[in-house]
């Protein structure tokens, strides 16, 4: 039996980053919004305090922090010839769940995408010819949507992190100490850069000495104290190196929790429901307009709640299968080309090198979620890609993310992976190692793609998603280029050795990766072409807006969540001041 | 997911939080109880989500078989000697023993329906086993094929360099073992198991006197570097801390 609860203007469907944005947002505009989670609230003071939190094993290892496969995940697959079977444990990358999400333990490298990124297919296509953005299968898309057009929310993302960094275009102008390839920003950041360790000096002077232009990383680990737009108040990074994968104990790091929850939920027009998973977006006969969502809490009671407007907020992947669940948009089909929801699913093209010293201490377990010298010479396109073949680039920074010893002992190649030899090694370069990330683009093509499986089933017995990737030659070249890049950067930092760690070989569920899983509910200027308008509303349904990076019609080289945030803002925006007086399609 | 492992309460008040903490379940997993939060960020008293570690000493996984093979595969796959303990010192043995009787034993975090095709390899981990139940049947599939290659000899009865030869047969996947074990698969769950108990802090079991920090210069679970970010090359001097304290702290009194 269903129980119908009592109408509201706004449900969030999943309280991560875009849950609290679009909250806070709503809420100021007097609306009555309900957030429905379906993991666990979780707060600083309580579930992540520093006495406890720097436990490489319970949250990187046992996974304490993430979505319990247990009860849910989704099949994967690397081509359509192959049976896809289920992701039986987390490794590639790590779906959050509960409040905050992937926002409490992200690293927090903050991330503006190029101006060219949002143009992607025209870009490309009228510098290098059409063969550059159809070669491989690619199927890579404008966004609908300027880089010009997202900056002033962009801005507003940063304030509300109190963002650490150094600005390389303030309005056009270029300044030395950022990144002098970045779209213009109105304002500086809100804080200054982070200190840099030994490591990350060491391999800015190295890329300066080969006419790179290093910077340091843009983050929300902040280097000094800062109260934000609401009131929040962060504190100054420690520097303890447990990030990535674990929550901050320090309030340092932003999230939902340290910069939106604590003036959104003193709010009496917002509600936020834990333990609450959606089910499926209720549509009027016409299947033109969303009445509401139905969902089911962990006693297995169910509920109907009605709205006005339907935020899908939650992870990409859970967004792209609630649309495909609810019969929202037409599914896209990899034989045909036609239908669009699940379409471009993409990722990120990670690879890395490792340097070892004789003569130098780096202290890695120094660190924090985006601690790193960076270029950017050859990201997306800031340089000349004629003749090379592919498209898209990569970031390469001098790195230290932590020094944590189940996972980040480095050892040369060649070194055993047991035994005295490798013990040897661990002792002798776990603090003279350093690595060079590179953070490469995802091309969207014709074979990448979401949609429900036909074998395996959830809890409540609904299909799971289904993945079929696999990088491209366009992400093969691109890293292969981008690695001996890094490379050689590497070798003039003058170490005893380096060693390179290639994207070789199809995607593996098994090592970690990134979690910047992108696409699927893509974004355009064309219903045929795309699942939601610039505005991030259903081109269907259009009292359903669904947010996050399933927007992205492809992945650029950079960290996704500034950008997704700036996106909910940009919505929020257009639906206060326009769909609210008047509700229908905003273009 | 059957119903008993909720812990279920509905309610609504003005302000604050409904709902009941104690039998907070928070590993990730769906159950817990549902909260419905309005009008303040909610705090409860006895809610803090402090880690699960380990105490007592002996085996309650292991049984005498299995401890002996484990006790003599860790000592090959990190051996002790002067540069650092061994896994055996570090008591990482015991490490697992307790892994295994709990949580990670069980495959908590893992999705465990069927059907169970073999996949390919970019398909990741598709037994059907949890982590106890592929302890269990790869210790015995393991001694079963040592027994009949070496003549009647177990595992722990081999001479190092022969445990090394079939430790290495096992991590390359050349060695077919029976009772439906993956050899590459339980090889590589042992060392990763080996390596948790090697370096994680010493609340779980192993990493005893916290001697593999040491021997390669973590200082654990210290909080604030501020102080050093800036001083390039230099040695942080500090030894090692474990979520218990140091031993140097209870001495100073």
């Amino acid at each position: 039996m269903t129980t119908k609860l009592k109408p509201v203007d706004v449900v969030l469907v999943g309280f991560g980053w875009t849950g609290a944005i679009m909250g806070q947002q709503f809420c100021d505009e007097g609306l009555e919004v309900v957030a429905l989670e379906r993991g666990p609230w979780r707060d600083t003071a309580t579930d992540f305090a520093t006495g406890f939190a720097q436990d490489e094993l319970r949250y990187m290892w046992r996974h304490h922090l993430f979505q319990n496969l247990a009860d849910s995940t989704l099949t994967i697959r690397n081509n359509v010839n192959q049976e896809a079977l289920p992701m039986r444990r987390l490794g590639s990358f790590l779906l959050g769940t509960g409040v905050g999400s992937g926002g409490v333990h992200w690293n927090a490298q903050i991330w503006r995408f190029l101006p060219t990124d949002f143009l992607t297919r025209s870009h490309n296509e009228q510098r290098y010819g059409k063969k550059s953005v159809t070669d491989y299968d690619l199927t890579v898309q404008d966004w609908g949507i300027t880089y010009e057009e997202l900056e002033p929310f962009y801005d507003q993302f940063d304030k509300v992190c109190g963002t650490s960094g150094k600005a390389g275009n303030l309005r056009g102008q270029i300044h030395p100490g950022g990144n002098p390839f970045e779209g213009a920003r109105s304002s500086e950041y809100p804080t200054p850069p982070m200190a840099q360790t030994y490591g990350p000096t060491l391999f800015g002077a190295a890329a300066r000495e080969l006419g790179h232009h290093p910077f340091p990383h843009p983050t929300g680990n902040l280097s000094q104290p800062y109260t934000n737009t609401h009131g929040a108040q962060l504190g100054a990074c420690t520097y303890c190196g447990f990030c990535e994968k674990f929550a901050c104990g320090n309030y340092s790091k932003a999230s939902p929790q340290t910069t939106i929850l604590p003036y959104l939920l003193q709010k009496g027009n917002f509600t936020l429901r834990t333990e609450s998973e959606v089910l499926r977006v209720e549509l009027t006969p016409d299947r033109k307009r969303a009445t509401g969502v139905t969902y089911v809490n962990s006693a297995g009671e169910e509920f109907f709640q009605p709205a006005q407007i339907v935020i899908l907020s939650a992870y990409v992947l859970h967004n792209v299968r609630l649309l495909l669940l609810s019969g929202i948009g037409k599914p896209y089909d990899p034989k045909t080309g036609e239908g669009v929801v699940g379409k471009n699913y993409a990722y990120q093209t990670m690879s890395s090198v490792n340097v070892f010293f004789d003569d130098k201490i780096l202290n890695p377990f120094i660190g924090s979620g985006a601690l790193a010298t960076v270029i950017d010479d050859f990201n997306g396109d800031n340089f000349d890609h004629g003749g090379l073949g592919f498209i898209g680039g990569a970031y390469i920074a001098g790195m230290v993310t932590g020094g944590r010893p189940i996972e980040m002992i480095y050892t040369p190649q060649g070194t055993p992976a047991w035994g005295l030899e490798w013990k040897h090694a661990a002792a002798k370069n776990y603090l003279r190692s350093f690595s060079l990330s590179v953070h490469g683009s995802n091309m969207s093509c014709r074979g990448n793609y979401l949609d429900l499986d036909p074998t395996y089933r959830d809890v409540h017995g609904l299909p799971m998603l289904r993945m079929t990737f696999d990088f491209n030659g366009n992400d093969h070249k691109m890293s292969d280029y981008l690695t001996d890049r890094a490379a050689e950067v590497a070798r003039a930092m003058n170490p005893r050795e380096i060693k390179l760690n290639r994207r070789v070989g199809s995607w593996s569920v098994t090592p970690y990766q990134t979690t910047h899983n992108t696409g699927g509910a893509i974004m355009g200027d064309n219903p045929q072409t795309s699942v939601v308008n610039k505005y991030l509303q259903s081109w269907d349904v259009h009292n359903v807006f669904s947010m996050g990076a399933g927007a992205f019609p492809q992945n650029a080289g950079y960290n996704p969540t500034a950008t997704l945030a700036a996106l909910a803002y940009h919505s929020a925006a257009e639906i206060k001041t326009r769909y609210l007086k008047s509700p229908g399609p905003l273009v | 997911m059957s119903i008993d492992r909720r812990h279920f309460l509905l309610g609504s008040t003005a302000a604050g939080v409904a709902g009941i903490a104690s039998g907070k379940i928070h590993d990730g997993e769906l159950g817990g109880p549902v909260q419905v939060i309005h009008g303040a960020v909610p705090w409860q008293e006895g809610t803090a989500d402090s880690p699960p570690g380990v105490s007592g000493s002996g085996y309650s996984y292991f049984t005498n078989i299995e401890a002996a093979f484990v006790e003599a595969a860790l000592a090959r796959l990190i051996p002790g000697d002067p540069v650092g303990p061994g896994a055996v010192e570090a008591n990482v043995p015991f490490f697992i023993d307790r892994q295994l009787a709990g949580p990670y034993g069980r495959g908590d975090h893992l999705y465990k329906g069927g059907p169970w095709p073999k996949g390919t390899p970019e398909q990741g981990y598709q037994s059907r086993f949890t982590p106890a139940e592929l302890y269990r049947a790869g210790i015995a599939a393991v001694d079963q094929y040592v027994v009949v290659t070496f003549q009647g000899h177990t595992f722990a009865q081999l001479a190092a360099p022969e445990q090394d030869a079939v430790l290495k047969g096992l991590e390359a996947g050349n060695i077919a073992l029976d009772r439906g074990v993956d050899a590459k698969t339980f090889f590589s769950m042992l060392l990763q198991n080996t390596k948790e108990g090697y370096f994680s802090d010493p609340i779980y079991g192993g990493n005893k006197d916290m001697a593999a920090w040491k021997m390669i210069g973590f200082p654990g679970a210290h909080y604030d570097y501020t102080e050093w970010v800036s001083r390039h090359g230099e040695r942080v001097p500090y030894p090692p801390v474990s979520f218990m304290g140091r031993p140097g702290w209870r001495n100073a009194s």
